[in-house]
């Protein structure tokens, strides 16, 4: 993890911008994380051009917009598995450089993909701890480990679990959801991002995660929600980001949104009734 | 998904005899912790009725003769057992044992007239090098161990026609002439130190079970009833009395032998210290995570590749442990070896006691208690004059019938948690 500035890549700026020109400048120091000028191309293709978005802490931040719209580079970009081809990323006012997963979860930030890289073999407790093993004597701690679970889950609200010592593989998809995120905020991140966490799942179920992701933000957590459904969305986020063909079109606080004003943002890239692409929003 | 989490751990934490039912611990027992149920049944069943076919079955000779008939598929089961957790196989490992015990027997030759406590190491040493190579090229070339293990096993069996063949004129086998490579099977431990042996045994693991219990209900966690960890114990004990006092019988008509053959304590040695790397230390949890979601594992940092190769490491150790003992056994090692169809033996042993093919699931004990039922059915059979024929057609029976109640029980076991 390279904390060191780096100069910009270059060959990548034919889109007509000159890479964290302009950002350093304007970077907010409240914010949690701030991307400048983020692009990322495969090939010929870009996929992503120019995104600036600010993540405040605390709040849940919903990003939406339509298959491709480049939803899922940009969290790929910021939790390191797509490094950035030009752009900045600023971590609490810091320019960071994440170029792997490790380098995105030592700052903090917690990806939860749709596949949740749950064990199904091993139970909760196990999977909670997995790669972090606390030991006593070079021997696993179960004990430790397990009182921590139990502590971590009931703090969450996550009520539905029988027993931390089940194996995941017999958990709803609910649970297990909720067992993804349990286990990202055990490890003091500061950033949860959500891919879709309620796609697969029933009503009672995505309740329960879209409280899950109230508590998070109400302990101080920041979380990114990639959803296609807006009615989760309306429901949980602070703020919104739309994404459009690889651009953000638009964001700021969710009060300046509705339902039909995010349908026409997502499918055409612009609304009659929203300003598009206010810094804040405010 | 209906009992809350602090409702259900307080309940049986306050009151855990009276809060679960008798009948819900049986299942739990029958299904979860052990899962070792079915398996002991059918054992007990093959028992009763090799026993009513020839009392000459349940004789203190013959069981101590069944043990060290099992010691092989045991250990070589054990060896099997590192790799089909993490959903590899190594069909290789009994040429491998055959080398391993081919360099022992050849070092402390006459001729060679080396000490045992070097030449036995080497020849362990001789199937750890040999896994790591696999693991190497599995792990490196991303190569299923299937294939590489096959070819392997080929190689094998030449590298130990070649290892025969250099010692000159032998007529294809060679003959253990050092005592303590021989004494590991064929010698036994005094009257007194089979009860030590025991006695000890049973006092550690009875110690750990109610040790553990003990600490988890002081923290305030869910433990098992205490009663079911003294009937755990109590049972201990009583095996290992019975077995004591069987070990410690004359077994001989015209001589005097008795006491525990030295291979008990070296197959309960190595089971036990896989067991405990694979429960309680980070690199047995981590081979079970390679072995459930191998993404997953590597997501969470772990460096998958080092923990595969460590697996090999293991597999490779026990399987040079198992080649002394087949060597010992069989007094020499032979070109005429089946390795081929040991490691069979070896794949089915862990199977039958439970182990999964697909990875992410098995113990240690399967390979034990796999391997008790596979040479209960050869031992058996062949008391009861049974031919070839019908004894190979009765061991797949038998293996085939793990498969199903494997099968059907972790179905039912994953609908009935929820």
């Amino acid at each position: 993890m390279t904390l060191t500035p780096e100069p910009p890549t270059s060959g990548v700026s034919e889109a007509g911008y000159t890479t964290g020109g302009s950002g350093v400048g304007v970077i907010d120091k409240e914010q949690l994380l701030s991307l400048r000028g983020i692009a990322k191309s495969f090939g010929p293709v870009q996929a992503l051009k120019r995104v600036d978005l600010d993540v405040p802490p605390a709040q849940v931040t919903a990003l939406i917009g339509d298959n491709g719209a480049g939803k899922s580079v940009l969290i790929k970009t910021i939790s390191g598995i797509y490094p950035a081809s030009a752009g900045q990323i600023f971590w609490k006012g810091r320019e960071v450089h994440p170029h792997t997963p490790r380098d995105s979860s030592e700052l903090g930030i917690a990806t939860v993909y749709q596949d949740l890289a749950l064990c199904d073999n091993l139970d909760i407790v196990q999977n909670m701890y997995l790669g972090r093993e606390e030991t006593r004597f070079t021997q696993l701690d179960e004990i430790k480990m397990e009182l921590a679970t139990k502590e971590l889950l009931k703090d969450l609200a996550v009520s539905t679990v029988k027993s931390v010592r089940q194996l995941v593989g017999s958990l709803s998809g609910g649970q297990r959801q909720a067992i993804a995120v349990a286990r990202a905020v055990m490890r003091d991140s500061e950033l949860v991002i959500m891919d879709e966490p309620t796609a697969a799942l029933g009503v009672s179920q995505t309740a329960q995660v879209l409280e899950l992701v109230r508590t998070l933000a109400s302990r101080g957590i920041a979380v990114i929600l990639i959803s296609h459904n807006l009615n989760d969305v309306f429901k949980v986020a602070d703020r919104i980001a739309v994404m459009h063909l690889g651009t953000l079109v638009s964001h700021g606080p969710i009060a300046n949104y509705d339902v039909a004003s995010a349908v026409e943002m997502i499918t055409t890239g612009a609304s009659s009734r929203v300003p598009t692409n206010s810094p804040n929003g405010d | 998904m209906s009992t809350p989490l602090e409702a259900s751990s307080s309940e049986q934490v306050d009151d855990v005899s009276s809060s679960v039912s008798l009948a819900k611990q049986i299942r739990r027992l029958w299904q979860g912790d052990t899962g070792l149920g079915p398996i002991l049944i059918g054992l007990l069943v093959l028992i009763i009725y090799f026993e009513a076919r020839t009392s000459v079955f349940l004789s203190a000779g013959n069981i101590t003769n069944l043990f060290i008939q099992a010691t092989i598929f045991i250990l070589l089961g054990m060896a099997e057992i590192w790799l089909l957790l993490m959903g590899d196989i190594d069909l290789s490992i009994g040429y491998s044992a055959g080398i391993g015990g081919a360099v022992a027997v050849i070092l402390t030759s006459t001729q060679h007239d080396w000490s045992w406590f070097i030449a036995l190491p080497l020849g362990v040493l001789a199937c750890v090098l040999i896994s790591v190579v696999w693991g190497t090229i599995v792990i490196r070339l991303r190569l299923p161990s299937f294939i590489v293990t096959l070819a392997g096993q080929i190689g094998l069996l030449g590298v130990l026609l070649y290892l025969i063949n250099s010692q000159g004129n032998t007529g294809g086998s060679l003959p253990v002439q050092e005592k303590v490579l021989y004494d590991l099977v064929n010698g036994d431990l005094s009257p007194v130190a089979t009860w030590v042996v025991i006695v000890a045994s049973v006092v550690l693991l009875g110690w750990i079970i109610l040790r553990s219990d003990q600490r988890r209900r002081s923290a305030g966690l869910e433990a098992k009833p205490m009663w079911l960890s003294f009937a755990k114990v109590i049972a201990l004990a009583a095996a290992g009395v019975l077995l004591a006092i069987i070990f410690n019988t004359n077994r001989s008509s015209f001589t005097f032998l008795n006491g525990m053959p030295f291979a008990i304590p070296i197959d309960l040695g190595v089971l036990a210290a896989g067991t405990f790397i694979l429960t309680k230390t980070r690199a047995g949890r981590y081979i079970y995570a390679i072995g459930g979601n191998v993404e997953a594992a590597r997501r969470a940092g772990i460096n998958v590749n080092r923990y595969r190769l460590l697996a090999f490491v293991f597999s490779g150790f026990t399987t040079g442990i198992a080649g002394l003992l087949y060597v010992s056994r069989l007094n020499g090692i032979s070109t005429g070896i089946e390795g081929g169809t040991y490691v069979l033996y070896a794949v089915a042993a862990g199977v039958i006691g439970g182990t999964s093919l697909f990875g992410g699931r098995g113990k240690m004990i399967h390979a034990v208690v796999g391997g008790l039922v596979i040479a209960t059915i050869y031992n058996g059979m062949a008391l009861i004059n049974v031919s070839a024929a019908g004894l190979y057609m009765v061991t797949a029976l038998v293996l085939l019938a793990a498969v199903v109640v494997d099968a059907i029980a972790r179905r039912s076991n994953s609908s009935s948690t929820n």
